[in-house]
């Protein structure tokens, strides 16, 4: 199969797949003339694709969570659950569609699912703002969430988003107040959540729908107080320094594991979730499923406390005794 | 300059070079006014002439608003560590090292609790001089153990905020920070107590997103800068220039964000009448 969109790092294994487009070209003349080199080309390229995701530099993995090709949140929505049906709006000012929600079924039951939504072509890319929601994104995703709760339906959200969209309208409609009161509210929800990682989290505007019971990450997605660009920029004060950065920051999933801020990571097919989508959902659906029967034994009471002192422990600081 | 330069000079001075006395004068980062430190502080670090209100250390800000000998401060000896061995141009161990001798204090908050005008309240303070005010670990702690205190206590709870966000050399776990500290709010909520946020001059990113703006009452200082991204950030994504006063108290007030704008010198007042009207136990 070829791809559209090759990385930069890639490109040993795009030579390979090259030359095995060109003899199966030249296959048309004589039946299987070349079909042993073929297939140990075909060997070698994903022996060597698997080498190099197997030792990919966080700045490397930033590209793959970043990769046009990924899937996004509707194609797990719509690959992992049935019957999905969106719900729009905040009732407020308008329907922002960087953040898609709506109701649908897992395995027959219903649960409430969202997240942020990126854009496959440039008009798309245009209408869902690059997945950087607007403070009404974040009020539609609080007024999905508060719908759950009532009806009692267990919550599924998707983060990928390179953060908030910083905008004159964003602050003027209250963009931190949105993303304050949903880690506010949502550390109350009596429903269990799932929060998954499945491309780039990106901060406050991650976090604004990802205070959950579980956190997921999807094993070549980020997840980050500030984009590696923005923080070379800052810290470096040199924007060019993101490999820098990215490394300093510890932004990929294997990091956030040990640092106890994500409870498991979801395998990815050798080469990236884009590369065989339907094995990405069949991982992230079981491991969705297999956190929700952990968390539906807990009364709302636990499950609450619970998620409570989750974040309530997060954080590292000394404190030495009074003498 | 020349009228300077004569002054000293009448003094009978003969060095060459003209020594102007380090820390005597400051100069109004808003109008450009050179004023007498003295007359400075003795209006609360405000200007007089265009009353701008100057950044101030966490423990000035608590001087003016408690009741003299009452402020006990709470959990002094948290201190950062850097648990990700965070290094960019400096190391972070090293910038935590240097801002703690350049500003005395342990971490950006000062926490603890005294009365205001007679209404006992957990209050902190964020000092904006140690590295931007940014949130980490142990600003996020202090929040969090705070707001439990005051909902054992039964009082309610003030944070003036002063910050550029959170604190980038501990990645992840500051932006957690975020969610730790609002969830501690949702318990004070939960058990009917008030939070009052005082927004002051800056109050960005990370810390705005989480608990300053989630006070029953958000009241600000005046020309405070307060907002989600910075002003530049967003000038460079949009690239078009920003309306005149944005991000302002000012214009926080006329766009709904924030319930008054209080002059310094009647922070006290309005706290304490706050405190009283919504915590006051009746009948």
């Amino acid at each position: 199969m070829v791809y559209r969109h090759w990385l930069e790092f890639e490109k040993p294994v795009e030579e390979i797949e090259k030359k095995i487009e060109e003899l199966k070209a030249f296959q048309s003349e004589g039946p299987s003339r070349h079909a042993d080199e073929i297939a140990k080309l075909e060997k070698k390229a994903k022996n060597l694709l698997k080498d190099i995701y197997s030792r990919l530099t966080p700045s490397q993995v930033t590209q793959v969570a970043r990769h046009p090709d990924r899937p996004y949140t509707l194609d797990y929505i719509q690959n992992i659950f049935e019957d999905f049906m969106e719900l729009h709006g905040d009732r407020c000012f308008k329907d922002d569609p960087a953040i898609v929600g709506g109701i649908a079924r897992l395995e027959g039951a219903p649960v409430l699912v969202l997240g942020q939504q990126k854009g496959r072509n440039t008009k798309d890319k245009v209408l869902r703002n690059f997945g950087m929601p607007h403070p009404e994104g974040y009020r539609k995703a609080l007024r999905l969430m508060e719908l759950a709760e009532r009806f009692r339906r267990p919550i599924f959200t998707f983060i990928d988003t390179p953060g908030a969209y910083p905008g004159i309208g964003a602050e003027e409609r209250g963009q931190s107040e949105a993303i304050a009161t949903n880690l506010m509210a949502m550390s109350r929800l009596k429903v269990p959540i799932v929060t998954t990682v499945i491309g780039e989290g990106g901060s406050g505007g991650a976090l604004a729908i990802g205070v959950a019971d579980r956190v997921l990450m999807m094993e070549f997605s980020t997840y980050s107080v500030i984009s590696p660009e923005g923080c070379a920029a800052i810290l470096w004060k040199d924007g060019t320094k993101a490999d820098l950065a990215a490394k300093a920051l510890k932004i990929e999933a294997e990091e956030l594991l040990k640092m106890g801020v994500v409870d498991k990571v979801v395998k990815e097919p050798v080469g990236g979730a884009h590369r065989e989508p339907d094995a990405a959902y069949k991982n992230l659906k079981s491991a969705l499923i297999s956190s929700l029967k952990e968390l539906s034994p807990l009364g709302q009471e636990d499950l609450i406390e619970a998620r409570y002192k989750k974040f309530r422990g997060m954080g590292v600081f000394s404190e030495p005794k009074r003498y | 300059m020349i009228w300077f330069k004569k002054d000293i000079l009448s003094n009978g001075e003969e060095s060459k070079s003209v020594k102007v006395p380090v820390g005597l004068w400051v100069k109004c980062e808003h109008c450009g006014e050179i004023i007498y430190k003295k007359e400075a502080e003795r209006n609360l670090d405000v200007c007089p002439k265009c009353n701008y209100h100057f950044r101030i250390s966490a423990l000035a800000r608590i001087n003016i608003v408690v009741d003299e000998g009452t402020f006990v401060e709470h959990d002094p000896l948290l201190e950062p560590v850097d648990g990700l061995d965070f290094k960019d141009l400096k190391k972070y161990k090293d910038r935590i090292k240097a801002s703690q001798k350049e500003t005395g204090l342990k971490d950006s908050l000062v926490s603890g609790e005294g009365l205001i005008g007679g209404q006992r309240a957990m209050l902190a303070a964020f000092d904006f001089s140690f590295m931007g005010g940014s949130m980490g670990s142990v600003v996020g702690e202090k929040i969090a153990r705070m707001v439990e205190r005051a909902v054992e206590a039964g009082c309610g709870v003030v944070i003036f905020s002063s910050s550029g966000g959170a604190r980038m050399q501990e990645s992840i776990l500051s932006l957690m920070q975020m969610a730790k500290t609002s969830a501690a709010l949702a318990k004070l909520k939960e058990a009917g107590l008030p939070y009052i946020s005082v927004l002051t001059d800056p109050t960005m990113g990370g810390v705005t997103a989480s608990f300053a703006m989630l006070g029953d009452v958000i009241v600000a200082e005046p020309r405070a800068l307060v907002g989600f991204a910075g002003p530049r950030v967003i000038a460079e994504t949009i690239r078009q220039k920003l309306p005149e006063g944005f991000q302002r108290a000012e214009y926080l007030l006329e766009h709904g964000m924030i319930d008054m704008i209080v002059e310094r010198k009647m922070m006290k007042e309005t706290l304490s009448r706050l405190l009283a009207m919504l915590a006051e136990k009746q009948g």
